[in-house]
């Protein structure tokens, strides 16, 4: 279906479509297996500006929207949500920085990210704060001229990889929400190490490891924004970023589609194309319908996103549930299509199912997600 | 150091059919690309632009809609790109196209160094490199896997055998054409994307050229192609069933009459 994209636009899903396919594809399966990060990919989609898609255009990025980022996310999802965690990653750790930064701070990291030679990740969640983010228990206190920093951030994307961290700290437990400040962190900084790389059921080729901070001493000029912004900045972050997850899913979900059918129109069983089945027909009809709505979707709530609207939570939240729940379903469906040899590593579509699950989990579950849809819509109707 | 890149647009070797009455390449609906060698000799050229400065210009003759693969080449960080085509080139064989290629060139100045692809995959000849350096008079080297070593005076390049390979020490102007060891050819950059998009493509006719009439096109090609023919198969095939150590044994006990 055509989305009338602009010339600049389709020139981004070209240039991803590219890295995609001949990049990406040839090599996921290796990189899923040895849980390897995919740094020589990155750098080629460095080399291809695709870092600097959503980063202001005064930071050396082009300066575009939720939507330029979503279309390229799309197409690398399409070969591998693992490397696309990398790649999205990057732009969950410079969206802090980007929404409430000091100039000093934009200055000083967005263009290294936008240019690709930095990656940047983020830290929210910790043992005891995942869907209740309020349960934080890492430090920032303020001695002399720098702030110090304790506490573990756990199951950090990009951990170990990235130069550049922008964590989430309490500042002042007493005031609850409003006693949380957002501050950046760079690798080498005293007092900062990195755990142990998780092993993963998907998504190897991205690098999860946990942040601890042991008396870490940063500037005091690290703080990003106020003190006492940092779930503001942390909300805000996650409604820009959401979309970029929802088209990891539709991504996913098209390449599994696309494994799908191609399959069925080759394998041969009772004398026949197994497509030539009503029941495998009816089968990839609707993974086909869930791929399309969901990209519809996704594109108009990017879209929306874009134009920075008040209640951009809910089209957040509602394009990350759908597309990723369709990821998850399709990629099942393509497992069937392919029946045994679906199963087996040598069809990509196992890994597609295995890597779709984490969709409907990270950035918020889906069920977290219905819950911002739910009290959103509560509010709209006692107006 | 100003080098000079000779592309041709194909068509993409995935989707080509042969037409069964005539045999010959049926082009029809099938998708054009940049020759896959060329684009290793452009991605060569970009990056000793990259390490030393100095100018790509990218040249191709064809019909106009040749004209994409030059903006795909400065999409991948060409500087220039020159259009060789008008209608009295139309039938060239490799004779021909080195002629009109080499006319091209010199009408472009000075040059340190001219890069093609091996061969192009529609005709295979590779003789369109060979063919032009001779033209313009200059030393080459065919199946270049590296280029070592280049001061602006000379070059030290490894040039592929079958049996390894030659360390081949030359002086400049020289062309090189390249295998696909050479490199690998990047993705076109979103800023390159849309610097290609605004290119100025320099168009060049015949008359430009000042080409000679009975040196250029048919008349200019002495080539001609008798009958087009795919390959007999060859002798008796056996193709063998079982374990894999089953079918070792088995391809073991046939060869073992000839040791």
């Amino acid at each position: 279906m055509d989305y009338f994209l602009s010339e600049e636009q389709q020139m981004i899903v070209d240039v991803a479509a590219q890295i995609a396919d001949e990049k990406i594809m040839p090599v996921r399966a290796e990189l899923d297996e040895k849980h390897e990060f995919p740094r020589a990919i990155l750098e080629e989609m460095a080399q291809a500006d695709l870092f600097g898609i959503p980063i202001p255009e005064e930071y050396g990025g082009f300066g575009g929207s939720t939507f330029e980022i979503t279309i390229a996310l799309e197409q690398i999802g399409r070969a591998c949500i693992g490397v696309g965690t990398a790649f999205a990653a990057n732009f969950l750790g410079a969206y802090p920085i980007i929404i409430g930064g000091s100039e000093e701070l934009k200055q000083k990291y967005l263009p290294s990210i936008a240019a690709g030679k930095k990656y940047a990740a983020f830290g929210l969640t910790e043992a005891n704060a995942g869907s209740d983010a309020s349960g934080i228990q890492t430090t920032a206190v303020l001695d002399g001229d720098e702030w110090v920093i304790n506490g573990t951030k756990q199951w950090i994307t990009n951990g170990g990889e990235a130069d550049i961290y922008t964590v989430i700290a309490m500042t002042d437990k007493k005031k609850g929400a409003r006693g949380a400040s957002m501050f950046v962190l760079e690798k080498g900084d005293p007092g900062f190490s990195f755990g142990p790389k998780e092993k993963k059921m998907g998504i190897r080729a991205s690098s999860t490891t946990e942040l601890i901070f042991k008396d870490c001493r940063i500037p005091k000029d690290r703080i990003i924004g106020r003190q006492g912004t940092g779930f503001i900045t942390v909300m805000k972050t996650l409604d820009s970023s959401r979309p970029g997850i929802a088209a990891l899913g539709v991504g996913l979900a098209q390449g599994a589609l696309d494994e799908a059918v191609k399959y069925a129109k080759q394998r041969v069983q009772f004398g026949k194309p197994i497509i030539s089945y009503q029941a495998v027909q009816h089968m990839l009809a609707d993974m086909a319908i869930g791929v399309e709505s969901a990209r519809a979707l996704l594109y108009q709530c990017a879209r929306y996103i874009a134009a920075n609207p008040k209640d951009m939570s809910k089209a957040s939240s509602m394009c990350k549930v759908y597309a990723t729940d369709v990821a998850m379903k399709v990629a099942t469906d393509a497992v069937q299509v392919l029946g045994g040899y679906g199963y087996m590593s040598e069809y990509p579509v196992e890994k597609m199912m295995r890597d779709a699950k984490i969709l409907q989990i990270y950035e918020g579950t889906n069920q977290i997600q219905r819950n911002v849809i739910g009290q959103e819509l509560n509010r709209e109707y006692s107006r | 150091m100003k080098i000079i890149v000779c592309v041709k647009q194909v068509p993409d070797a995935k989707d080509v059919k042969l037409d069964p009455k005539t045999n010959t390449l049926s082009r029809e609906g099938v998708e054009s690309i940049m020759n896959p060698f060329d684009q290793h000799a452009l991605e060569e050229a970009v990056r000793i632009k990259e390490a030393q400065g100095g100018e790509v210009t990218v040249i191709t003759m064809g019909p106009p809609q040749a004209e994409a693969v030059l903006r795909d080449a400065v999409a991948c960080g060409a500087d220039n790109a020159v259009l060789i085509s008008d209608r009295a080139f139309a039938g060239s064989d490799t004779w021909a196209t080195s002629y009109t290629l080499g006319r091209a060139v010199k009408k472009l100045g000075e040059f340190d160094l001219v890069l093609c692809g091996k061969q192009a995959i529609d005709g295979d000849t590779a003789q369109v490199g060979p063919g032009l350096a001779t033209r313009l008079g200059i030393p080459f080297v065919t199946c270049v896997q590296k280029i070592r070593e280049t001061d602006g005076n000379t070059v030290i390049v490894e040039r592929m055998m079958d049996d390894g390979y030659d360390v081949v020490k030359a002086s400049l102007p020289l062309l090189l054409t390249v295998v696909k060891d050479i490199n690998e050819p990047r993705v076109p950059s979103l800023k390159g994307k849309m610097k290609a998009k605004k290119a100025n493509i320099t168009m060049l006719s015949a008359a430009d050229l000042e080409a000679e009439a009975t040196c250029i096109g048919l008349p200019g090609s002495p080539t001609q192609v008798v009958n087009v023919f795919p390959p007999e198969p060859r002798g008796n095939k056996e193709i063998f069933t079982g374990s894999v150590d089953e079918q070792v044994d088995k391809l073991v006990a046939k060869l073992t009459p000839y040791l």
